[in-house]
């Protein structure tokens, strides 16, 4: 770049600094409402079971069946808030939403373990919330298992090896939903705050009528672009540098990669999506046709990206379609880095596309910058 | 230079500050401006008048190079409108009807801002903001955001930015639009400073007073030009005050009800009040002892530009309605 091209870049990027810090409120609202977003949405969006409301029924009432539900209660999941002598009383308190799992243990239930028979107990389960189910079904066949095989291994049958269930679950041993959805979530919002922020900084300056008065100089389009982009991509990457110590100290999710790769793909990303916002700033004529036009842009990619639903599982044209969403990239990345610990050897595609894709999306915003002012 | 200047010419003029030749822009199926030739000398104050949507800054944008231009040829200082845009622009200020510049910012912010996309250097970017800021007399408010400022300051700094890179020429689109009378003879003073700097001055109006001051005016009306001339030549047009007739000037009655009595007299072309008094464009033959022996004053008047222009835009109004 060459000395009064720079020097009108930098001016560019100078006043668009002032005209930010000159609006502390729209600043503050900018920094804050991702945060809130995320407390909001990293505590609310929990898909952990935690504390479920049961009722139990023990016709039995011996040392084994107490002992069974103080298994339960025991691991945290449930929390046994009566007792009934009924059955029905028990699908009443379900159907009336006062719990959400009912423990019915039969009479026969010591007889039959001390016998060695198989001993069943019926657990019901409301399925309204599909994740408290089988996450109630899962612990219900889990004690059922180590109980019958504690009686096994007491019992007569000392032939059959001794079988212990060691359940592991990989990268989020807690299954904890935060981890899952936060290093995804920080990119959604660093996604909207981009994209928001550029498609307003071209129909700021078209509504009060100084773009006009900018383009009777010889400023250079590319100019425009890079000078409008520079405070936007520090301002986002700042958002997103505290999004991540949020979820590192206030939802204490571990950070396995280094943070400077994420960084590094985070920058072509936010690229992209500025670039985006300005393509939209140079189409909308005031600033609220800009906010809508952007969020248009967002909601897709907030579905198709991964983000919500895995990549995966969807049907094949979507799947096609999500690959050339940037979002998708940075998203596998961002839980690539955070959860796994992913490094160069797998991220170079992602850090590929995604330059690709912020190398054409700056071209494009670049042409029509100039279109725009005919 | 002819009056009524509506013949083709062959090519710019490289020594004239704007040379235009048979400019013609279409969007769409509208014609904004429809083969259109003049030239504005350096150094004058030229005035470009016309009703809103008449083509006006359609024309500036296309000399500015922020139009494409389709057909015709145009130059500034003998710079091709096409392929040397971005140097006009580093020759060329432009100022336009609405306040252009950022309310965020200070006036100071706003001047460096507009140095620093000049590309001036930091010494210089200072010498020509304190000499512009002398000028204009705008040190009082230097660190005022420029949302704080009155229309009439508001309009200086608009000027001192315009005016940032030392500009040769200077595009004034309705400078003075929506700013108070006060405001606009300071403004206008301040433009005969630069004039007499040697700056070329394009300025379009809707104002009379101000079209009076200008040392050439043309009149664009349905994206045509009308004619071109200084404010004398165009008020002695034959066609403005028609053979067999006189402008006259009535004045001592209540003036509403003067107009109320011409007009349905036949032999009166036109009436229209101005101010206290009744101005009329009246046929030879027409009588008027008998409002002299009422006891109002007729007087032979000179049309002003105001009567030159309703005259040459009924003319090409009736020219349109029969073609």
């Amino acid at each position: 770049m060459n000395f009064p091209a720079w020097q009108r870049t930098r001016f560019i990027a100078y006043k668009e600094m002032l005209h930010i810090l000159r609006d502390p409120q729209t600043l503050f609202f900018t920094l804050f409402i991702p945060l809130a977003e995320m407390f909001l949405l990293g505590f609310a969006i929990n898909t952990n079971v935690r504390d479920v409301r049961t009722v139990v029924v023990d016709f039995c009432n011996t040392q084994e069946s107490r002992m069974l539900i103080e298994q339960f209660e025991n691991s945290g999941d449930f929390m046994v808030v009566s007792h009934f002598q009924s059955e029905d009383a028990v699908t009443a308190a379900i159907v009336a939403g006062k719990a959400q799992v009912g423990i019915i243990i039969p009479s026969d239930f010591s007889q039959k373990l001390e016998a060695g028979q198989q001993s069943p107990y019926a657990l019901l389960v409301d399925g309204t919330v599909s994740s408290i189910a089988s996450a109630a079904i899962n612990v219900g066949n889990a004690l059922a298992l180590r109980l019958s095989l504690e009686h096994g291994q007491n019992g007569q049958s000392h032939r059959q090896p001794v079988v212990e269930v060691r359940p592991h679950v990989l990268f989020n041993p807690d299954t904890r939903s935060a981890n899952f959805f936060l290093p995804g979530l920080m990119v959604v919002i660093a996604q909207m705050m981009a994209t928001v922020l550029s498609a307003t900084a071209i129909v700021r300056e078209k509504e009060s009528g100084t773009l006009e008065q900018f383009y009777m100089t010889p400023v250079r389009r590319s100019e425009v672009v890079f000078g409008k982009l520079i405070p936007y991509v520090a301002l986002t990457m700042i958002e997103f540098c505290i999004m991540m110590l949020v979820m590192r100290l206030v939802f204490s999710v571990p950070i396995v990669g280094p943070v400077v790769n994420l960084l590094a793909l985070l920058l072509p990303f936010t690229l992209t999506m500025l670039s985006f916002g300005l393509l939209i700033s140079t189409k909308a004529e005031t600033r609220d046709a800009a906010g809508q036009m952007a969020m248009g842009t967002i909601i897709p990619s907030i579905f198709l990206s991964g983000y919500v639903f895995p990549v995966d599982s969807m049907p094949y044209g979507f799947k096609i379609v999500a690959q050339f969403i940037p979002t998708t990239w940075l998203i596998d990345a961002s839980r690539g880095i955070i959860l796994r610990g992913t490094d160069w050897n797998a991220l170079w595609l992602h850090a590929l596309v995604l330059w690709s894709m912020a190398t054409a999306a700056i071209c494009v915003a670049a042409i029509r910058m100039k279109k725009s002012v005919a | 230079m002819s009056q009524i200047s509506t013949e083709s010419y062959h090519a710019p003029d490289p020594s004239e500050a704007i040379s235009i030749r048979d400019v013609t822009i279409q969007f769409g199926k509208f014609r904004a401006v429809d083969r259109v030739s003049f030239d504005v000398h350096p150094g004058e104050i030229f005035g470009l008048l016309g009703p809103n949507g008449s083509g006006k800054t359609t024309l500036i944008r296309a000399l500015c190079g922020l139009l494409h231009l389709p057909e015709g040829e145009a130059s500034v200082f003998g710079m091709n409108v096409r392929t040397q845009a971005e140097t006009i622009r580093e020759t060329i200020g432009y100022m336009s009807q609405k306040f252009s510049l950022y309310a965020d910012l200070t006036v100071q912010e706003n001047m460096d801002f507009y140095a620093g996309i000049y590309g001036l250097s930091r010494g210089l970017a200072k010498r020509r903001q304190s000499e512009l800021v002398e000028l204009t007399g705008l040190s009082p408010y230097l660190n005022r955001m420029a949302s704080k400022l009155s229309g009439g300051w508001k309009q200086r700094l608009a000027m001192v930015c315009s005016l940032m890179h030392g500009p040769r020429l200077v595009f004034l689109d309705e400078p003075t639009a929506g700013v108070d009378p006060v405001a606009r003879r300071e403004l206008w003073d301040l433009l005969f400073q630069l004039a007499a700097r040697g700056i070329t001055l394009f300025v379009t109006t809707h104002y009379m007073d101000e079209a009076e001051r200008c040392g050439r005016v043309g009149y664009l009306y349905l994206s045509k030009l009308l004619a071109l001339g200084t404010p004398n030549q165009l008020k002695s047009m034959e066609n403005i005050t028609p053979e067999g007739t006189h402008r006259y000037e009535i004045a001592g009655g209540t003036a509403a009800e003067v107009l109320d009595r011409l007009r349905t007299r036949s032999g009166v072309r036109e009436a229209t009040i101005f101010g206290q008094a009744v101005h009329a464009l009246i046929d030879d033959e027409v009588h008027l002892d008998d409002l002299r022996k009422q006891g109002l004053i007729v007087r032979e008047a000179e049309p002003n530009l105001e009567d030159v222009f309703v005259m040459l835009a009924r003319a090409r109004k009736k020219e349109e309605g029969q073609s």
